[in-house]
């Protein structure tokens, strides 16, 4: 792992809303690195961090009422945190990228789909029209879009959902940035076309060498398209580990019921495996492990402290006092046996 | 032989398209286009399909919420599209609904019990303290406490409006509950709480459900049998295990090879469609599949292929499938599909 290199370094991230209900920490001290050419994803529940933990990394937190409000994001030397808006302007389209869930509500109905496409070269680089335009349509192209020439032309409603995701995906690669964040880019569309713009997401990915990081709910996605992947909960950072592994071998509870708890389509299961309680407000438990609520192994000391990510395994790391100090897969018994 | 609790045949919703200033009528969206199918007491039967299928379109038209263009719907013995409204509105507590979004279907300015005893008002019972039992039984089946009567939908979590949205159908002891998409706005820890209370509380009352979903993991793990509905017809039908083990539709095939797994060593060989759901504005001539199947045939591009069943129980509408299982009389057919 080391031998890659490393192009975003997140590390003791916090970011916080000030509602009038009190300070609700969103993302609660996040650690993460991306590597070149990796597909990274986070998983999580709603409420659990992982968007804005985005949000955080594109420096679009809405302010007021949130703010980040510790840690660093390193970004090819330089702390994204640090930079003013006029110099986070110059990142952001054009050394990372983002695409959103609801392509429609992201592209501007009032604009063909050409003004909008040119738009980040014109202002990232000093190119002509001209080229910029030829320069538009080989994206449509590569992203597979028929008829390029003509849908530049068009209006984002003349288009159907996945051709919209589809303007977004060759629109935020346009300035071949070396980070795409894409923040549940399926989760709106249909299984089929579900399919094909994860494929093309992933032929993007290995083709231009970008690194991508995807967010979603899916633990299906994150199986068929990542190579490791975090699980978040209640703002933290619960587990990390390359994706085979975490599947196979799940080192904290929370990851262990959330993959029993989905059905899976091959098989018929007489029942589901749910993880008791609800899923917590942000914010609303302050000590203890967050999960310590909902979890079939929870002893006193869960309520108590906060629990670090123990090292598990090559690259793989859970927050759980069951894993501390443990060498590798010591602690299964004590899992097996609850 | 038990006779089925709902037969639906022939049924068919087609919108008017207005245009132009007069208003005139210039075509029809065919969201639902001649849908036959039965449920028998007790059973499961999901309905799966992709935005714009007529999947929900039809769970609305078996309880009329809205009104069928075609075809008849007989439930418990009684032809519902052949009856007035007041005695639609008196069937209506054998047959219940369950909403998606569980935020929208519950009214923000009622309280818990407000809204649970509504349907025990409206079916005529008369008693305030028998209704406010019923309640506080109800929330108590649902994993609720009766105490949360007095408390408001804002209150709750997804989860939480979910059981009441389901202890509301169940509040008129109904003998069929129709779920649309009931747990596709839920966290996936919670989904399978929900599904799981659904399955305890068939048992218990001896429910008959349709269970409406796009999620086809979810719909494999609660249903007998299921139909795959595609612009507006059904292209598939059968036993649960069979669909999902050896389907026979083009479509369905494909639907099924484009469902991530949650095993990153699963390998499988995707069919990826081409392109996007036609409109159910403008559906293809023929066979409405036939402009992204990949085994397209000459015959697919004029003729509509009928459901036709293969095996036992399993129907398909697909001309790559011999037409003398088809017989003439598809009725008979689709009814033994269910047996």
């Amino acid at each position: 792992m080391d031998s890659r290199q490393k192009v975003l370094g997140v590390s003791g991230l916090r970011t916080s809303f000030f509602t009038d209900g009190g300070v609700v920490p969103a993302v609660d001290g996040v650690d993460f690195d991306l590597y070149r050419g990796e597909v990274l994803g986070i998983v999580g529940e709603s409420g659990c961090g992982k968007s804005v933990t985005s949000l955080s990394v594109m420096g679009l937190v809405p302010n007021p009422p949130g703010k980040v409000t510790g840690g660093e994001i390193l970004y090819g030397g330089t702390d994204l945190l640090k930079l003013n808006e006029r110099k986070m302007r110059k990142v952001r389209g054009n050394e990372i990228a983002m695409i959103f869930q609801e392509p429609m509500t992201s592209l501007n109905p009032l604009f063909t789909i050409g003004d909008q496409m040119v738009e980040p070269l014109r202002i990232h680089r000093k190119i002509s029209k001209k080229a910029a335009r030829g320069k538009a349509i080989d994206m449509l192209r590569l992203v597979g879009l028929p008829r390029a020439e003509e849908i530049m032309n068009e209006y984002p409603h003349q288009l159907s959902g996945g051709m919209r995701q589809r303007v977004m995906i060759a629109m935020a690669l346009i300035c071949e940035p070396k980070v795409l964040i894409a923040d549940e880019p399926t989760t709106a569309l249909d299984v089929t076309i579900q399919a094909q713009i994860l494929k093309l997401m992933k032929d993007l990915n290995e083709r231009l060498d970008t690194a991508v990081l995807l967010i979603t709910h899916d633990l299906g996605v994150v199986a068929e398209t990542c190579s490791r992947v975090i699980v978040m909960y209640a703002g933290k950072v619960v587990e990390e580990g390359p994706v085979r592994e975490i599947f196979r071998n799940p080192q904290h509870p929370y990851t262990e019921g959330l993959l029993k708890s989905v059905p899976d389509m091959r098989f018929k299961q007489e029942r589901l495996d749910p993880i008791p309680g609800n899923v917590p407000r942000p914010g609303s438990i302050k000590t203890g492990c967050r999960f310590a609520a909902r979890c079939p192994y929870a002893f006193g000391r869960c309520l108590e402290d906060d629990p670090d990510l123990y090292e598990t395994g090559d690259g793989h790391r859970a927050r759980c006092f069951l894993r501390e100090g443990k060498e590798a897969g010591a602690y299964e018994g004590a899992l097996a046996e609850g | 032989m038990k006779e089925p609790l709902l037969k639906v045949e022939g049924l068919k919703k087609h919108f008017p398209v207005r245009k132009g200033a007069l208003g005139r009528v210039k075509g029809h969206v065919k969201a639902v286009d001649g849908v036959s199918f039965s449920v028998m007491p007790g059973e499961t039967l999901g309905i799966v399909g992709e935005s714009g299928c007529g999947k929900s379109t039809t769970g609305r038209l078996l309880m009329r919420l809205l009104e069928p263009t075609e075809g008849k719907v007989v439930f418990d013995g009684k032809e519902l599209t052949a009856i007035g409204s007041e005695e639609m509105r008196k069937t209506r507590r054998d047959i219940q609904m369950v909403f998606q979004d569980p935020y929208a279907s519950l009214n923000p300015r009622h309280t818990i019990g407000k809204i649970l005893e509504e349907p025990l008002l409206v079916h005529g019972v008369k008693d305030p303290k028998e209704r406010k039992r019923k309640v506080r039984e109800f929330l108590e089946i649902v994993g609720l406490s009766g105490y949360h009567a007095t408390r408001y939908p804002h209150q709750f979590s997804g989860g939480q409006r979910q059981r009441i949205g389901i202890a509301r159908a169940l509040m008129t002891n109904p003998k069929l509950i129709i779920a649309d998409e009931p747990v596709s706005a839920l966290d996936v820890s919670i989904q399978s709480q929900v599904l799981n209370l659904m399955q305890d509380l068939q048992r218990e009352f001896g429910l008959t459900y349709i269970f409406i979903s796009h999620d086809l993991s979810v719909v494999r793990h609660i249903s007998d049998r299921v139909a795959v509905m595609y612009l507006g017809r059904i292209v598939e039908i059968a036993e649960s295990d069979q669909l999902y083990e050896k389907p026979l539709h083009p479509y369905t095939q494909a639907l099924l090879s484009a469902v991530p797994v949650p095993d990153p060593g699963f390998v499988r060989e995707q069919i990826v469609l081409e392109g996007d759901i036609p409109s159910p504005a403008d559906p293809p001539p023929g066979c409405p599949f036939h402009s992204r199947c990949p085994f397209r045939m000459e015959v697919c591009k004029s003729k509509v292929p009928a459901l036709s069943e293969q095996e036992t129980g399993h129907s398909v509408a697909c001309h790559l499938y011999p037409e003398e299982a088809r017989g003439n009389d598809n009725k008979t057919l689709v009814t033994e599909g269910s047996l």
